[in-house]
């Protein structure tokens, strides 16, 4: 294998174990905030004990959240090299950002919650707590700014003089950082981190229900999990839907590969499992209009005429005014300090043409198709595991509020089958969305075969197995000591 | 504000992230103090609970630091990250140990036991400085890279930036000037580390320790950075003219300390604080060496980065290829993004506020052997 698979591997293993940590922090950060500001409403001690046993879990898994997401910083730089200066400038500055507002708030009031009990006001304490939470949605939103500009690049220019992409204007960082695509994505990716650490309250909750332990206190946690929980799963489908939009506005080749559609056309099918369809169901998704025009595979290769009447060129078109961006960019940068004016044409040319750019670097019109299979199937996991996580946790808050919770054995089992599900489909859902972009590092402009580094195939297999070993020796540890945790339970009844 | 300017800022504030984050590396020092055998178990327990509840400051300016670095200096980052694979790697599994080993440090079924992870916290003590040091002196002696921005229109190896040493990076092991940078800061945030121990654990045998300590390191320090400095200041530097092409100059770096007068006092004045700070730790019974040292450092480092880039000088020279050297011109970010950060950056005194407050609020009582014998609440 050659080093830009052995460069994807590394990313997408770093990326994936990260997401198993991040969305537990998210959604166990707003339980135990709920949590402790019971403590401190109620001015009773079994909510402080019980927000004190979900902080534990919570610290457990915060510190290799922390450790897996330094990694990926440094990828950037390490693995992908010529990306890292191409867009540098645009990418920076949200990773920047990020640590300035959001990881010290992190890092701050994260040693205040867990170790300030006695040290600091209950107030203070309680602000601190809150605090950490907010700061790990704040970081969430800057990281998935940049994340979703790679999906959809508003507000870039190129600038063949340092041969990148820019900010152009104030008015385009603006552009960058309310990115629809970046607002929908941040609202369904902390959300279903709320869904994530509510399911796991509820799961945990449930396994003290079977074995008729800590009964009150998980009856009570179970609740504010599900409530967590319910929220965040509404949310996630609202915001889902929002996604689909986009992806059918922004990148529709991920949309089809999604629903494996090979070729398009008004009133779309939405396919639940091969050779099962709902008629016109993907248009109404798509562009929420039962007569939407949604492209297939086969009509993005040859060409289609979008809703709006924009005649969207064939790849191949669009390769042919890649190639001559790249032929006009090398001709700017030979010429423009021997021969201004025919440098200024080719400039002209490049300007025309530089929308396509990263076209110029494929070898085929089928370069662009991603792998549809897994792309297909993690769509089905992701939708069908949240409407059955979403099902049971109607059933756990029904159960709860009819305070029946503690008898029904089958509830317990789906709840605990829920904690590993949540975490397949927050995988399955990231499938989606980076490998449903595939071949772009960023969407129309950089293919991923431009944008590694220089080392060597062996240099980041080495790595790659090395990251390997380190992951599984943690995660394991990890589950160990949770168990333990858990095992040993709270110290409330 | 010009690009000049914004430029300019911008490395004014990598720099000072770079100071705060050696200073912040007292986390590294102290842990690298659980090697001596004179420490007892509880002692050393003290050691990890003071520095775990600050670890996540070091970290965290680690991490701004590379994402700063990132975004308004891109090129560096894909130059430096991409071509010194190994150093890069090196530091990074250290830190990734570092950031679970207080979690999982004293609980049962953590496969690697107490011991392990005590390992991992010692390894990170002596190589997150040692690899900062060394990878911050090659900004002086320069690297084996070449800048080629016309290779992205090559689609079979498209890479900007290409390293020549098969090594990638380790090859500066074989720099004795980066060698030593890399064991001064070893020995200083050893010397940190003791001195925040010595402020943040009322325990009079440990202080005992950290003082003697403070004492040992002082010797290797004090000759480690006298003997860099001393090279620096008549060693070949990187020069930039006006037109950006680079050029060899001799005694580069003391020309620029007399040029920056400024610089030069900032660097004065930042050892002599670093100097009262040691001597503070090692023969008074001052508490306090920690924020004189502190701030010397801080000083110290931003004067050696400034030394490194202003007044026409490639920050990360190429060795190789002296043209492809990194000024602070040609490897920054565009003026609107440097522009929008510098916005953003007026936030900074907010957050090193709000970080103030809640270290004063937490430390206001210090950490005791009853302490950690009885609370739960520790690592």
């Amino acid at each position: 294998m050659d080093v830009l698979l052995w460069s994807r591997l590394q990313f997408a293993m770093t990326a994936a174990y990260h997401w198993l940590f991040v969305p537990l922090t998210l959604g166990l950060a707003l339980a135990i905030a709920v949590m402790e500001t019971l403590y401190v409403v109620k001015k009773d001690d079994y909510w402080k004990k019980t927000t004190q046993f979900w902080m534990k879990l919570f610290a457990i898994n915060f510190a290799v959240g922390i450790a897996t997401g330094i990694i990926l910083e440094f990828e950037f730089g390490t693995n992908w090299s010529n990306y890292s200066w191409f867009v540098g400038d645009i990418f920076g500055a949200p990773l920047a950002i990020e640590g300035i507002l959001a990881f010290f708030m992190e890092a701050t009031f994260f040693a205040v919650m867990f170790f300030g009990w006695e040290k600091v006001s209950k107030r203070f304490h309680l602000i601190s707590t809150w605090l950490t939470g907010i700061g790990a949605s704040i970081s969430a939103y800057w990281i998935l700014v940049a994340n979703s500009w790679m999906q959809h690049p508003v507000g870039t220019t190129f600038n063949p003089d340092t041969v990148r992409s820019e900010m152009a204007s104030v008015d385009a960082f603006w552009e960058v950082i309310t990115n629809p695509v970046a607002v929908s994505k941040f609202i369904h990716s902390v959300t279903s981190g709320w869904v994530t650490g509510g399911v796991f309250v509820v799961g945990v909750s449930c396994y003290y229900l079977m074995r008729k332990r800590n009964v009150e206190f998980a009856r009570k946690s179970a609740f504010v999990g599900a409530a967590v929980a319910m929220a965040g799963t509404m949310a996630v489908m609202l915001s889902g839907d929002i996604s689909g939009v986009h992806a059918a506005e922004y990148q529709p080749m991920k949309l089809a590969a999604a629903e494996g559609l090979e070729d398009g056309g008004r009133r779309a099918p939405f396919s639940i499992i091969p050779g099962v369809e709902i008629p016109g169901m993907l248009s109404i998704l798509a562009t929420h209009d039962i007569d939407g025009y949604v492209p297939g595979i086969n009509d993005i290769i040859n060409g289609y005429t979008d809703n709006e009447g924009n005649v969207i060129p064939s790849v191949e078109e669009k390769m042919e005014k890649g190639r001559t961006a790249l032929a006009a960019l090398e001709e700017y940068r030979t010429l423009k300090d021997t021969d201004p004016d025919a440098a200024s044409i080719a400039r002209s040319v490049l300007e025309e043409n530089v929308q396509y750019m990263g076209y110029g670097y494929l070898e085929s019109p089928e370069d662009v198709i991603p792998p549809v299979d897994m792309v297909y199937w993690s769509f089905r996991v992701m939708v069908g595991g949240g409407m059955f996580i979403a099902l049971v946790l109607l059933l756990v808050l029904w159960f709860g509020y009819k305070n029946r919770i503690g008898e029904i054995k089958w509830l317990h089992y789906l709840a605990f089958l829920s904690v590993p599900l949540v975490y397949l489909t927050g995988q399955a859902g990231w499938i989606v969305a980076e490998v449903g972009r595939q071949p772009w590092t960023i969407q129309g402009l950089l293919p991923v075969n431009v944008a590694t580094s220089s080392v060597s195939a062996a240099a980041v297999q080495t790595t790659f197995f090395l990251f390997l070993t380190i992951f599984a020796l943690f995660l394991i540890i990890e589950i160990r000591i949770m168990i333990n945790a858990i095992k040993k339970g709270p110290e409330v009844e | 504000m010009s690009y000049i300017f914004l430029q300019n800022y911008w490395w004014c504030l990598i720099s000072l992230l770079g100071g705060l984050l050696v200073f912040l590396m007292f986390v590294q020092g102290a842990n690298l103090h659980l090697v001596n055998p004179r420490l007892t178990a509880i002692e050393k327990s003290m050691v990890v609970n003071s520095t775990g509840r600050k670890w996540e400051l070091a970290f965290t300016t680690l991490v701004t630091f590379g994402g700063a670095f990132f975004a308004s200096f891109p090129l560096f980052y894909s130059t430096s990250f991409g071509g010194a694979y190994w150093v890069w790697i090196l530091l990074l599994i250290t830190f990734v140990f570092q950031a679970v080993s207080y979690e999982f440090l004293n609980k049962k079924d953590n496969l690697l036991g107490t011991k392990g992870f005590q390992i991992a916290l010692v390894a990170n003590g002596f190589l997150a400085p040692f690899v900062v040091g060394v990878a911050v002196g090659t900004f002086f002696t320069g690297s084996d890279f070449v800048v080629n921005k016309m290779a992205i229109l090559d689609s079979t190896a498209p890479v900007i930036s290409t390293w020549g040493s098969a090594w990638r990076g380790l090859e500066a092991l074989a720099s004795p000037h980066a060698v030593l940078l890399g064991l001064t800061l070893v020995c200083l945030t050893a010397i940190l580390g003791a001195l925040y121990i010595i402020n943040n654990v009322q325990d009079d045998a440990l202080e005992e320790k950290m003082r003697k300590a403070i004492r040992i390191f002082s010797v290797p320090f004090l000759v480690f950075f006298l003997s860099w400095a001393g090279i620096l200041l008549v060693r070949e530097g990187y020069a930039v003219n006006e037109d950006g092409m680079v050029f060899m100059e001799a005694y580069k770096y003391l020309h620029n300390l007399l040029a920056m007068p400024a610089v030069l006092v900032m660097l004065l004045i930042g050892v002599v604080g670093v100097l009262l700070g040691l001597w503070a730790g090692a023969f008074t019974r001052s508490r306090y060496g920690i924020w004189t040292a502190g701030i010397g450092t801080v000083l110290v480092v931003m004067a050696v980065f400034f030394t490194a880039g202003f007044n026409g000088t490639a920050y990360y020279p190429s060795s190789t290829d002296l043209q492809s050297s990194l000024t602070i011109a040609n490897s920054s970010s565009s003026e609107f993004t440097l522009l929008v950060m510098s916005c953003v950056s007026l936030l900074i005194p907010f957050v090193l506020a709000y970080i103030i407050y809640a270290w004063r609020a937490m430390d206001k009582t210090k950490i005791t052997q009853e302490e950690i014998e009885n609370t739960v609440h520790k690592y």
